[in-house]
């Protein structure tokens, strides 16, 4: 086997160090060696957006980040949207709305509409779609997801 | 309860990302399994080649020659192997020849492209008319999986009589599930109490098909395999009969390396070789008097079943009843076959069978419409089945059935005239974007097909927790669906409970009776029916105990549960699916009531087609059917909009191509499902007709959406561009531009 990289890295705010092997993905780090199954892998080609997470706050598919390139950043999971007990309004629209069916495509899901909402606080329809675009679902049609983001959103702005 | 948009059971996990999916579940030390697959269509295998620079002595290999009980995967037909043996017939092109386990995954990979095998290449079939032709011969004395004639009447006097006698073609092309978590096993095999046990997780939709396969492969009784659903990504029918063959390959390799093994395909691997919808051929010849009434009807309905029959019987089934879809026809003759090819084998895909036929003969109704000079919409008005009439089967319509004010309803809600007139206008001009729009009605059968269910003899029952909650004991699995919180509706609608006392048991074999497969809408219907009566039985067994009195609140039956189960230990109740006396089939002359109810719908869309690129937009889609009592609303209408994406995703867009035997196009950047931009906000109605056969009034749901996109929308294209010859799906933009060119060219 391959002689191992040591990788440091901030995922939703803890530190972690980790010995990896030097081909494996960002993705293959948080699965594997973090034990964070939350993000997921569809793909392995940056098409279906399931291992969509937050580098550095931006929005990347982990399956295309090489893990030597997460050296020192700072990662947000789907495991890292909830306050303890608490959804975050997005998983809460989810739930709320019937956004996710199977589920498999949620975590990646939700961090795009993270971002997005960050981005943009009031989304229109096609606004939407335009951030998710990345994002395949194969479930939903999407329509309750639309519906998940706009009360999201429309939450958020109330607080 | 019933009625009510109860939250996703398993909803809160899933948000959270902790919902555990077969990938996700820890195993230390487990071996990563690959499978080397043939690569050529059709030959005889001579020797596997084992190449240089491996450590071949760390590796698990499993062959043919290891296989401890039947080389068979156990389905409707047992004609597939799990592994072909030296000197043995490769059938297509991703027939697996040989598994390899080893703990480093790249080291794995390295060694699959290191085997190199030896195959006698022999000529293959690789479309319909080749199998037809029987060129060559590859499947028993006809190349035929399986054969079916639904005869009504006696068409033959009718053609030369008839005032018009038109004909068609139609195709459909295969699909893909494309559920987003790629098929996935996890095996373990050790003795325990000196018996050897399997057990494998995985991601499927029908445990006790797993089950079955595992016991011929290994020959071993029951007790000695068990099988865990975990949580599942989507199948939409693609994790229905393919999990026999992984599952089983993920415990050969567990069983011969006496560790845990993790079989889990990448996407490229998943594409290639697991089912799609089966490709068809239909040819539809009808007559109809002066006035537009319909005399007489014959289909002939070919399906690609490619090497194996799997599934291939029942979906042919499903799509030979439905071929003669929602109109009264006095003499019709139905001939359906599936044919083998040397490709990988479908199977099942969300409608089995029926967006195949029905494809064809909505779209042949346009087409009727047109040579005949009549408006589409009052040619169908003028045909449609009633209360009273007899379908192709025989089978007599019992319920108060009203297809033209479902049709109307959803032409009313796109605005269908108004829009027709307004594109009649508009589109003679000179801008690139023509509109039109179209719609398609239709049904979709709820349950098994013909005597399925009685030989299923479905089992599902309740048990009472020691806390006083009840849990439901189906082996039905939750993809999506919304199974689970379903299920609790039914029960707690039976048990006058909040559905939070109602919960799902986990879908382990060993925990779980067998409540059949989760498949063909049934288990809303079906099984939902069977735990409504487990339900009322064991609330009566806690009353005649004397733990409950009625009438009770929801805590003191959460009292007389605690006390029952702390006095008498497990407290479980079961019910079974008994076929009501008034359901007849015949499995050899297709006569009968070849389903209980069926669901009922009409579809509309209009589309804007862009005459520089040939992209066609769905600018607007309206769903409005009947599929009994609604037990979810917002779940329900969740089923309709991912069908309908799914069937215009069939009908515009996803093309498997094939080369050799082998789809090329094997990733998700290149077979192209519809993303968040390019799908219209679905209006989606339920007109309710509570069905006494089911739960609550409830009818089947989950693949009647898949049926009506499709000719819905290329109705739609012909509004928007003329009598073109729109026969087929994928009605891809190469597609229309070669049928527009062959207007233009003459």
């Amino acid at each position: 086997m391959a002689e191992c990289i040591d990788l440091n890295l901030k995922v939703n705010g803890t530190e972690y160090r980790a010995s990896v092997h030097p081909f494996a993905r960002l993705l293959d780090v948080l699965r594997e060696d973090l034990r964070l199954t939350g993000t997921k892998e569809g793909c392995g080609e940056g098409e279906c957006g399931a291992c969509t997470v937050l580098l550095n706050g931006r929005v990347v598919n982990s399956c295309l980040v090489p893990a030597v390139q997460a050296q020192g950043a700072e990662v947000v999971t789907v495991e890292g949207l909830a306050e303890g007990e608490n959804l975050s309004s997005l998983q809460a629209a989810f739930l709320t709305h019937n956004g996710a069916q199977c589920g498999f495509c949620t975590p990646g899901m939700l961090l795009s509409a993270t971002d997005l909402i960050n981005r943009c606080p009031n989304p229109s329809d096609d606004e939407i779609r335009d951030g998710l675009a990345g994002n395949l679902c194969r479930c939903t049609g999407y329509a309750k997801i639309l519906d998940a983001v706009h009360s999201a959103a429309e939450r958020e702005a109330a607080r | 309860m019933i009625g009510a948009s109860s939250i996703r059971k398993e909803g809160r996990a899933k948000v959270l990302g902790t919902a555990i999916y077969t990938d996700d579940k820890f195993m230390p030390g487990a071996l990563h399994g690959l499978t080397v697959r043939s690569e050529v269509p059709r030959g005889i295998l001579r020797a596997i080649h084992f190449g240089e620079g491996i450590p071949w002595e760390e590796f698990t290999c499993v062959t043919a020659e290891d296989i401890p009980g039947t080389n068979l995967v156990a389905s409707v037909v047992d004609d597939q192997p799990f592994l072909i043996g030296i000197g043995e017939e490769i059938t297509h092109s991703q027939q697996a020849v040989l598994l390899l386990a080893h703990p480093d995954k790249f080291l794995v990979e390295k060694a699959r492209r290191a085997v190199r095998l030896e195959i006698e290449e022999l000529p293959a079939v690789l479309d319909i008319q080749s199998s037809l032709d029987l060129q060559p011969l590859i499947y028993g004395t006809n190349n035929l999986l399986k054969e079916i004639r639904i005869a009504k009447g006696d068409p033959d006097p009718i053609w030369a009589q008839a005032a018009h006698v038109i004909e068609g073609e139609y195709r459909t092309g295969a699909q893909e599930q494309m559920y987003i978590e790629p098929n996935a096993m996890l095996s373990v095999v050790e003795p325990r109490d000196g018996l050897l046990q399997v057990t494998v997780w995985g991601s499927l939709q029908c445990p006790y098909y797993v089950h079955g396969a595992l016991r011929q492969l290994f020959g071993l009784p029951e007790k000695q395999v068990r099988v865990v659903a975990m949580e599942m990504g989507g199948a939409f029918g693609g994790k229905e009969d393919y999990p026999s063959v992984n599952g089983g390959h993920a415990a050969l390799l567990a069983w011969k390396s006496g560790k845990p093994v993790r079989l889990i395909y990448d996407r490229e691997e998943d594409l290639a070789c697991t089912t799609k919808r089966h490709p068809s051929r239909t040819r539809l010849r009808t007559a109809f008097d002066a006035e537009g009434n319909l005399l007489a009807l014959e289909a002939d309905f070919i399906l690609d079943g490619g090497a194996y029959a799997t599934l291939s019987p029942v979906v042919l089934s499903r799509g030979a009843v439905h071929a003669a879809s929602v109109y009264r026809c006095p003499h019709v003759r139905i001939h359906a076959r599936a044919v083998a090819t040397n490709t990988p084998p479908p199977g099942a895909f969300r409608g089995f069978g029926a967006p195949q036929s029905l494809f064809a003969m909505e779209r042949h109704m346009d087409v009727c419409a047109r040579k005949l000079g009549l408006d589409a919409v009052e040619l169908r008005r003028k045909n449609f089945l009633h209360m009273g009439d007899t379908m192709a089967t025989g089978q007599v319509i019992r319920e108060d059935l009203d297809l033209a004010g479902l049709m109307d309803q959803a032409l009313a809600a796109i605005g269908y005239r108004d829009k027709r007139a307004a594109f009649a206008l508009t589109n003679p001009g000179d801008g690139p974007i023509k509109r039109g729009v179209g719609f398609s009605v239709f049904m979709h059968g709820c349950g098994f097909t013909g005597n399925g269910e009685s030989h299923v003899a479905s089992v599902a029952g309740v048990e009472g927790l020691a806390d006083g909650t009840v849990a439901v004991l189906a082996a039905s699995t939750e993809m999506g669906q919304g199974k689970n919180t379903v299920f609790a509706q039914i029960v707690a609608e039976a048990l006058q409970l909040p559905v939070e006392l109602v919960d799902t048991a986990p879908v382990d074999t060993d925990h779980v009776p067998n409540s059949g497969p989760t498949v063909a809408s049934r288990s809303t219907m079906m099984v939902g029916r069977i735990l409504e009566d487990a339900a009322i039985g064991f609330k009566l067994a806690l009353v005649q105990q004397g733990f409950l009195v009625e009438p009770y609140t929801p805590e003191s039956f959460q009292a007389a549960v605690v006390k029952a189960v702390a006095t008498l230990g497990t407290l479980r109740c079961y019910g079974q699916y008994h076929r009501p006396p008034n359901i007849q089939w015949d499995d050899v002359t297709y006569q009968g009531d070849a389903y209980p109810t069926y669901s009922w719908a009409c579809y509309a869309a209009e589309v804007a087609v862009d005459l520089d690129t040939f992209e066609v937009k769905v600018a607007d889609f309206v769903a409005v059917q009947e599929v009994g009592r609604v037990v979810n609303p917002t779940l329900a209408a969740g089923q309709i909009e991912g069908g309908v994406a799914q069937g215009i995703g069939w009908g515009l867009w996803e093309e498997v191509t094939m080369q050799r035997g082998r789809m090329i196009n094997n990733q998700m950047t290149n077979y192209i499902i519809p993303t968040s931009v390019d799908l219209p906000r679905i209006q989606v109605v339920f007109l309710e007709n509570a069905h006494a056969g089911g739960p609550g009034g409830a009818k089947g749901i989950g693949e009647l959406p898949m049926d009506g996109p499709a000719p819905a929308v290329v109705n739609a294209l012909e509004n928007a561009l003329g009598a073109l010859r729109l026969d087929e799906v994928p009605m891809t933009p190469d597609r229309l531009l070669e049928r527009c060119e062959e207007v233009s060219h003459g």
